[in-house]
């Protein structure tokens, strides 16, 4: 394990951002290394990806904080226009300056009036002397800003001409994000996944006051037996530790068992583990409903989660119209008449394949290419054709009002079928049907209509 | 700004160049249709008050419907707000990823209806909980510049509504000026909550919200807001980069069924005597028809009940006497002399007159005085049949909703609908519901008959103290069966033991039969004639009062029957109209000369029906040549004068412009479109007839 040193930094900061930050010690050391002393010249721009908690943010906060360097620190989402963005950064720029708070607020329409009032902020302040860090999580976010924005911050330090350092975090490679057009190439830095270990041991490291870190390591090593499989997430994982630490707990806060006493709390946590992956990880039920629960110590059974309420209440026409748009979607054109024609004859499924496929060496191919309509997903279809498909699979006739028309606009708010091609395109719209088969079959049950029968990759 | 059009499209409103001419008043427009001008004033004003009645009934339902689902929903909030405040410093709370309390609402398919849902749940949260609510619509929210833009601008504007009294500087903030972003909002957030700390709680508005109020955002049509959009604001509000849906913590509600709330609509609505407006058979079949074929919407039902009641009273001279029996006794007395004659028009008032005898058939017709007397009287037979339907109906609802497979209907409406439509008795349905009735086991049977006397106890009929004692009576002839139960089991179990001592085959079979035999034969048990008797009282109760509405007289004064004109409004039909614009032109012009159309095109037609009328015959691809050829033959026949120039070959320029513009219109009305298949082709975007 590296132990950081840096000469620019008494050993006391060095060795409690040490204990701050457990599994990144390589990291930190090499950003140390890399941003020198205070006043000396860094990088302009250091790229630092990762995957989703793997630590980036905290890292970069704490040391920051810890060291007591100048930075802004600045999330690309929350200020999601560059106009927002550049001006976040200088009202924090402001902020870290001087004490007093400037009621002024200065417009930033441009980079150009960035630069030049980034050079004003920074020239009234004691920054001169000291490296400042521009930190930008969620950089990727950037990309989707004018076409400016990101080459520009890469080299905002021979922009302006300062001390200035910007770090860009992110979740994406570095390669989706160079333009096409070239740009300052920034140092980048990997930031690889915690293994189990490393996950065991950040997870440990805060244990309750109120228990022993033998004791909460024992829980933890229990909690990853269980969940690593699904999820390596380190805050969801925090999050569940927490969540399901008072059930652990209790053989112990009632007595009957003492912190030793591994193998019956294992006993008592396990199923109740097993449980909580089935339902609160998946957010059927919201944590508070789960604390509920534990607290009241009843059946989760009681407790409707998300999904049992998955039905949707359609009309009776709706209901048809929706079948008519999953058989449109997922059956060839051709099969068509086959399907609804009255007097198709006894063409079944032999004669049909011989008149469409001469050789028998077809016939496999096309049992392949069959068994792939429901692989492929929707294909999109005519309103014509959907009608045609409804008048033939309702019993009684339908005049065609206005009120099935809107229909089929409600299916299409209710995100049950999409419009294919641009809204307002106002000939020959076309639809998919999104529904699953499950959905479909569910829908077609409650109307008595026998869908697989109609469906050709079931034939 | 809405249009008429059906149609999308870029439609361009002009402002209205002055205040709009006063429109003619609505009370006017009842005399203008109807010749027969009578009392349209006083029937502008009874229908516009049973409306009213009708509206702040319907909307008093609505209020109950949702209450508990509000309860539950303002009750949700304040506990996840509670938590949130409490245990901050708590170490759990510490390690929990802070989720964002969300609320699911599932509220159904129905659209229209969810607008006043959700007017009534910002009222309610706005009442109760935090003046601080906002309500996005997708439609509103493309990118989620624009969502927070309506978020700060929402929430801005409640908080002026809050302390208008004696805070003004908030009112010059003008939305453009806010920087729209998180830290904005929360900086005016801290900023208004120490404000609300340091007032006196003198307000009561205020001190019933909690301290420092959560700000609650509502997302009308969740499912249409883009998901880059929600992902942003949500892992902007909670400033967590984390997968997005971990950051909630929801709970799901869900509102009542819409076709509960129609049941119970109905049953406000139609089946109480509250209202003296009813809707016949038909009608009510149109209405949840549209209901449940179509649209789920309780909204547009009462929409449709509303238009049933504007046509009635519209279109019925005699609806004038539509009111409350006391108010309407009153008007009988000022009847005019036509009004009378109208009286004497009535189909049903006509039957009424053959049956009576012939002298006082000609007072009936001749003096309107003693006419007026009749009138009274029949009215008020007819409130008291309504009176008597209601339980009646009720009770037989009772019966027949826990019948297996329900012959006659499961809802209450099905068995309205199937009374009103003829003698309900007469149906194959009602005679086999009877059956089933018969086989009924005793704690259902007697469960059904308390039932009914609660029924019949709570309802305002004067006629049915008898019938309450001798459902009572009833009650107490099965307690006392079940006193004498114990012996008759004595007696059964007697024969099966005999039939245990025979072991012969022979024998048991003989036995067996034998007890079949007498089975078949048997006198029926105590507890089987009660059934019948009990069976057979409802039987007669509903040949007594269950009497369909059409066989009373004077029923056109309550019931609105005009099914057709109400299917005319309510189910537009744009492709057939056109369809028949195009096809049967006569059917819209009113022009002699094209009625004696036998499928044949005539040439005295329109030229675009003409040249639709061609299109028909055509493929998916016509060909435009062909086309004007046939058009020029059609035209020309018809002219017939100058033969020569057909035979030319060379169509007339006037025809073939004429042509052109015909398809021209054609393809605005979205008939063809031009392709690009074939250059001197046109696709059709129509199949079949319509």
């Amino acid at each position: 394990m590296p132990n950081l040193e840096h000469p620019a930094y008494p050993a006391a900061t060095l060795l409690r951002l040490e204990s701050l930050v457990p599994c990144r010690e390589s990291q930190v050391s090499m950003l140390l290394s890399i941003f020198g002393e205070r006043q000396q010249f860094t990088f302009p721009s250091i790229f630092i990806y990762g995957h989703k908690s793997s630590g980036k943010t905290y890292v970069m906060q704490t040391l920051l904080n810890t060291l007591q360097l100048p930075h802004v620190f600045v999330n690309c989402v929350e200020y999601f226009t560059s106009r927002l963005l550049l001006e976040e950064i200088l009202i924090q720029l402001q902020n870290c300056s001087s004490e007093t708070k400037h009621a002024s607020r200065m417009l930033c329409d441009t980079f150009n009036d960035f630069v030049r009032l980034f050079k004003q902020a920074v020239a009234s302040q004691d920054l001169q002397d000291q490296t400042l860090y521009i930190v930008l999580d969620r950089a990727e976010q950037l990309r989707e800003m004018e076409a400016n924005i990101l080459p520009a911050f890469l080299r905002l330090q021979e922009l302006t001409d300062r001390n200035v350092t910007v770090v860009l975090l992110s979740e994406i490679v570095w390669e989706l994000f160079r333009p096409s057009t070239g740009c300052f190439e920034p140092f980048t830095l990997y930031f690889p996944d915690y293994s189990i270990g490393h996950l065991q041991k950040i997870l440990s490291h805060n244990h309750p006051p109120e228990y022993s870190a033998d004791f909460y390591a024992a829980y933890i090593n229990i909690l990853l037996g269980v969940f690593y499989m699904v999820c390596r997430d380190l805050k969801e994982l925090q999050h569940l530790a927490a969540l399901n630490f008072s059930k652990y707990c209790e053989p112990v806060v009632r007595g009957e068992a003492n912190e030793r006493d591994t193998r019956k709390l294992w006993k008592n946590i396990e199923p109740h583990l097993k449980k909580a992956m089935q339902t609160v990880y998946l957010r059927e039920i919201s944590s508070s409903q789960w604390e509920r629960l534990q607290c009241a110590d009843g059946e989760p059974g009681q407790l409707k989660g998300l999904s049992a309420h998955a039905h949707v209440e359609l009309p009776y026409y709706s209901k048809f119209l929706l079948i008519a748009a999953y058989l449109a979607s997922y059956n060839p054109v051709r099969t068509d008449k086959r399907f609804f024609l009255k007097h198709h004859g006894k063409i079944k499924k032999t004669s049909f394949m011989k008149k469409h496929e001469k050789v028998l060496v077809d016939y496999r191919q096309t049992i392949d290419n069959r068994t792939s309509n429901h692989l492929l997903g929707p294909k999109p279809f005519p309103l014509d054709r959907l009608l045609a498909i409804l008048y033939s699979i309702v019993d009684n006739r339908v005049a065609p009002t206005a009120n099935i028309f809107s229909q089929i606009t409600s299916l299409v708010t209710l995100q049950l079928l999409s419009l294919v091609g641009h809204n307002d395109q106002l000939d020959g719209p076309r639809y998919k049907c999104t529904v699953s088969l499950d959905f479909i079959r569910a829908i077609a049950r409650t109307v008595n209509f026998d869908i697989i029968k109609y469906l050709y990759d079931f034939l | 700004m809405s249009t008429c059009s059906v149609s999308k499209g870029c439609f361009v409103f002009k402002p209205s160049p002055k205040k709009r001419r006063v429109s003619p008043k609505t009370a006017e427009y009842f005399k203008e249709a109807n010749n027969d001008s009578e009392d349209s004033g006083l029937r502008f004003a009874t229908c516009q008050s049973l409306w009213k009645q009708i509206k702040s009934e319907t909307e008093q339902v609505q209020e109950e419907l949702n209450k508990q689902l509000f309860d539950n929903l303002v009750s949700f909030l304040r506990r996840s707000h509670s938590e949130f405040q409490e245990k901050t410093t708590e170490w759990t709370c510490r390690m929990k990823s802070r989720e964002i309390p969300t609320a699911a609402l599932v509220l159904g398919v129905n659209v229209t209806d969810h607008d006043l849902t959700f007017k009534s749940l910002s009222e309610v949260l706005q009442n109760n909980i935090t003046p601080y609510v906002a309500l996005l619509q997708a439609k509103d929210c493309p990118g989620i510049k624009n969502l927070m833009q309506k978020l700060m601008g929402q929430l801005m504007n409640c908080c002026i509504d809050v302390d208008s009294s004696d805070e003004e500087d908030y009112v010059q903030v003008s939305q453009h000026r806010i920087r729209c972003s998180m830290t904005s909002l929360i900086s005016w957030y801290e900023n208004i909550t120490k404000k609300t700390d340091s007032e006196t709680p003198s307000k009561k508005r205020i001190s019933r919200h909690l301290q420092s109020p959560p700000v609650v955002v509502i997302f009308k049509d969740m499912e249409s807001f883009t998901t880059k959009v929600l992902q942003d604001f949500i892992g902007i509000s909670s400033l967590l980069p984390h997968s997005v849906s971990s950051l909630l913590c929801i709970e799901l509600f869900q509102s009542l069924s819409c076709k509960e709330h129609l049941s119970t609509i109905i049953d406000k609505l139609l089946l109480t005597t509250q209202f003296a407006f009813k809707l016949s058979e038909k009608v009510l079949q149109v209405l949840i028809n549209i209901f449940l074929y179509h649209d789920f919407s309780v909204q547009n039902f009462i929409k449709g009940f509303q238009l049933c009641i504007v046509e009635h009273f519209h279109s019925q001279p005699l609806s004038v006497l539509c009111c409350q029996l006391v108010e309407a006794k009153k008007r009988v007395n000022s009847l005019s002399h036509s009004q009378c004659e109208n009286i004497r028009r009535l189909p049903s008032f006509r039957r009424y007159v053959e049956s009576q005898v012939s002298e006082k058939q000609i007072a009936l017709l001749t003096a309107d005085n003693f006419l007026k007397e009749v009138i009274q009287k029949l009215l008020e037979d007819l409130h008291v049949y309504h009176e008597n339907y209601v339980p009646v109906l009720r009770c037989l609802h009772v019966f027949t909703s826990s019948l297996p497979k329900y012959p006659l209907g499961k809802q209450i409406r099905e068995l309205h609908c199937a009374c009103l439509e003829n003698r309900v008795w007469e149906t194959e349905e009602y005679e086999s519901s009877l059956q089933l009735a018969r086989m009924l086991n005793k704690s259902d049977l007697v469960t059904m008959l308390q039932k009914c006397v609660e029924i019949f106890v709570s309802s305002s009929g004067k006629e049915f103290d008898k019938v309450v004692e001798k459902l009572k009576e009833f009650l107490a002839q099965f307690q006392k069966l079940e006193a004498g139960a114990c012996q008759e089991r004595g007696e059964s179990v007697s024969s099966q033991k005999e039939l245990q001592k025979k072991t012969d085959l022979y024998h048991l079979q003989k036995t067996l039969l034998e007890l079949k035999e007498s089975r078949r034969s048997k006198k029926l048990t105590k507890f089987e004639m009660l059934r019948f008797e009990v069976v057979d009282f409802i039987d007669n109760l509903v040949r007594n009062y269950l009497v369909p509405a059409d066989h009373k007289t004077l029923h056109e004064i309550m019931y609105f029957n005009t099914a057709s004109a109400l299917r005319e409004h309510l189910n537009a039909a744009p492709r057939i109209a056109l369809h028949t614009a195009l096809n049967n032109p006569y059917c819209y012009l009113k022009n002699q000369a094209l009625k004696s159309d036998g499928g044949s095109i005539s040439n005295k037609a329109p030229d675009i029906c003409i040249v639709y009328k061609l299109h028909l015959e055509c493929g998916r691809l016509i060909n435009l040549v062909d086309w004007l050829e046939a058009f020029s033959t059609v035209v020309m026949a018809v002219e017939g004068t100058n033969e020569d120039a057909a035979a030319s070959d060379q169509v007339d320029d006037i025809i073939h412009a004429r042509f052109i513009q015909a398809v021209s219109e054609l393809e605005l009305l979205g008939f063809i479109k031009p392709s690009k298949q074939k250059t001197d082709h046109v696709a059709r975007l129509t199949w079949g007839g319509c």
